[in-house]
């Protein structure tokens, strides 16, 4: 690409020296071509970014005022809530904040898996996405026990618990990990240190993500290449504007649950200090947990247990190799379209059941979820390969398969630089 | 506040519940005492609220027939250890008011230069003076039972106000062939039916400065309507400045539409 040339003088001298607004603009201004054809699918992954700064803008306001300890941990969040000027509304845009992060990947992972973004050359993107989930996942968590409620205290019990499955050394790793014999201080202290510090390296792998993404451009609704830069439009001001948009789309959702209920999505008994002598009848995680937490609880053996509910994240770094297809977009996928769907109810059924008691029908509704998500990777994707029949691709973006027809028929006579 | 300090408070009742649950985890526990009685099976009765919706406010008169019930009732064993005498003002008191309020218990202050403890009338910066020194004196002089503070009692039950009112209210009889332990009451929304809290409010068991007749179920609303705002003394600030955050992003977002069809024109 041609050196951008530059109006200002002292943008000029800097950019020879260190091309720092040319980096900008080859990565999110006008130099960076994007598929002309994206959906508003294709907005949580910049929304997703503005919740990472979000969380991490306001949870260096809140440790200002949080003290990690046993004895205060509880009483230095209601402080924060009562008497620390508009320490509520921090409060609550991180706890909620901690909700909407995981609401708008998750929509940004099954929009991949609906386009088939992770298929080549992505795969190695998808995989960093993966890495940033379970990032996600270990931060999440650990932000939950900072507050020292019950919730608190027993999630951490159970989950740390978890790794005492592990033959021979889980219960040396269980200590290990709590730092002592139970949950105390020593954990909630590490956790606090923990919690402070992966979202920096959740920024890092998320650089990596977007340094992947620009090696092949985004994928987009048809799945297939950009055959000339009639597809393309560029990124600025084309998917800003779109994306702020969606930001403002965003906002209005977020801010009406922060300020009109922002208690909604947590758990009355995390209002309760955490005490290590009284169990709550039912030790539930938050709600993004719950159909990992419905798969744990599916496998009669703890350890089994274990072993499946981190089998339904790690089966996901191995989803480029098990889709078979080389179609992309499920728009052309009409059997793949279907499972899509299956899969979708399968995950937010597990969810369900995942905040119910074990009990019952729950614990059979558990299974049944469990055995169809893993075979949806393990054996219907593999299969839909060879026997899916998709529909005819078109020729390019900016061609739809329909001459005459088609949403962005048209397009191509349009000018396509914008001043 | 010591924030160490436990408020739970659920009697010792059903142990069994923790087991079967604990067995059907498959998880390991450390060393749990007692257990939550399981249960919350019935209904609780929605009730209407000043401060419920996007514009909701606290009544000022309710809240502060609600602190009269409070001082002259509850706080005989429950504290309220997060809320400070100035937040009082909050329900409509002068200064002055909060002031005399406060300067009427005591608390211990110090050392001071004699290296001694002393006493003093509590003082607006002070936190509401918990009745029992520490959580053993509280159990002992309540058949084992720990009653909980109730700074955030609405916020920490499923239910919240309308619970907390159901529980206030909802003393009856035992059903026949239900056996109470000793120094229990039933009652028909506390999870397990068996409540170490006797019946808490009784008709005309206060006087109310305002002349309203105090029958239990004015009592029992009104207090509630003073632990809703205990919880959350912000909830009418947050709601206020959230019905200008919304409007304000609704009418951003119709621009940053617009915006987006502008530039977009030339491309469908």
């Amino acid at each position: 690409m041609a050196h951008p040339l530059y109006d200002n003088a002292l943008v000029k001298w800097v950019d020879h020296r260190m091309p720092i607004f040319s980096l900008y603009r080859h990565s999110l201004g006008d130099q960076y071509p994007a598929p002309r054809n994206l959906n508003y699918w294709w907005n949580f992954g910049s929304l997703a970014g503005l919740v990472l700064v979000t969380m991490i803008v306001t949870g260096i306001l809140l440790a200002m005022h949080y003290t990690p300890h046993t004895s205060m941990a509880f009483s230095s969040v209601e402080r924060i809530m009562r008497d620390v000027n508009y320490g509520w509304l921090i409060r609550y845009i991180h706890a909620n904040g901690a909700s909407f992060f995981f609401i708008v990947v998750y929509i940004h992972i099954f929009r991949g898996l609906y386009y088939g973004s992770y298929k080549a050359p992505r795969e190695l993107l998808w995989m960093l996405g993966v890495v940033i989930l379970l990032l996600m996942m270990a931060t999440a968590f650990m932000g939950y026990v900072l507050p020292w409620g019950q919730m608190s205290f027993w999630g951490a019990t159970v989950i740390t618990n978890l790794f005492s499955a592990i033959p021979v050394v889980g219960k040396g790793i269980v200590t290990w990990l709590w730092g002592g014999f139970s949950v105390d201080n020593p954990t909630l202290n590490r956790f606090f240190s923990l919690h402070y510090l992966l979202p920096f390296l959740i920024v890092g792998v998320v650089v990596l993500h977007v340094w992947a993404l620009h090696q092949f451009g985004s994928n987009n609704p048809l799945g297939i290449d950009r055959k000339g830069p009639q597809d393309s439009i560029p990124f600025h001001p084309y998917y800003t504007v779109k994306d702020m948009f969606g930001v403002g789309v965003f906002l209005v959702v977020f801010a009406a649950v922060v300020f009109f209920a922002p208690n909604y999505m947590g758990h009355p008994d995390n209002y309760t200090p955490a005490n290590p002598l009284v169990t709550p009848p039912h030790i539930v995680p938050e709600w993004y947990f719950l159909p990992y937490y419905a798969m744990l609880r599916a496998v009669p053996d703890k350890l089994g247990g274990v072993i499946v509910m981190f089998a339904s994240i790690a089966i996901l770094f191995v989803l480029p190799w098990l889709d078979t297809s080389r179609v992309k977009s499920a728009s052309f996928r009409p059997i793949y379209r279907i499972f899509f769907w299956i899969l979708a109810i399968d995950c937010v059924v597990l969810g369900f059941c995942g905040a119910k008691p074990p009990e019952g029908i729950w614990v059979i509704i558990s299974r049944l979820g469990t055995l169809w998500y893993f075979a949806h990777f393990l054996v219907l994707l593999p299969l839909l390969g060879f026997l899916e029949r998709p529909s005819p691709l078109p020729q390019s973006i900016s061609e739809p398969v329909i001459k005459g027809g088609g949403a962005i028929a048209g397009a191509r006579a349009a000018p396509m630089e914008k001043a | 506040m010591e924030g160490g300090k436990t408020m739970q408070f659920r009697p010792m009742l059903v142990r069994l519940r923790r087991a079967a649950a604990v067995a059907a985890l498959g998880f390991t526990f450390i060393a749990p005492g007692a257990a939550f009685a399981a249960g919350g099976d019935v209904a609780i009765p929605a009730q209407k609220w000043s401060f419920d919706g996007i514009f909701g406010t606290y009544d000022r008169a309710s809240m502060q027939r609600g602190l009269q019930v409070y001082k002259e009732v509850c706080a005989a064993c429950h504290g309220l250890g997060y809320v400070a005498y100035r937040n009082l003002k909050d329900l409509g008191y002068s200064e002055a008011q909060v002031k005399a309020f406060a300067a009427q218990v005591e608390v211990t202050d110090g050392p001071n230069d004699q290296g001694e403890m002393f006493k003093r009338p509590a003082r607006p910066s002070d936190r509401f003076v918990s009745p029992f020194a520490n959580d053993n004196a509280a159990r002992a002089a309540n058949n084992g039972a720990l009653p909980p503070d109730l700074s955030l009692i609405v916020d920490a039950r499923p239910g919240g106000a309308d619970y907390l009112y159901a529980l206030l209210t909802g003393y009856a009889d035992p059903p026949a062939g239900t056996q109470l332990l000793a120094g229990m009451s039933y009652n028909k929304y506390f999870p397990g039916n068996q409540i170490g809290m006797p019946k808490p409010v009784n008709d005309d068991q206060v006087a109310f400065a305002d002349g309203t007749k105090a029958t239990a179920e004015q009592m029992a609303r009104d207090v509630t309507h003073f632990l809703a705002w205990a919880s959350e003394p912000n909830l009418e600030e947050r709601k206020q400045i959230g019905v200008k955050v919304v409007l304000f992003l609704i009418l951003l977002t119709l621009f940053l539409y617009a915006a987006k069809r502008r530039v977009w024109a030339d491309v469908h």
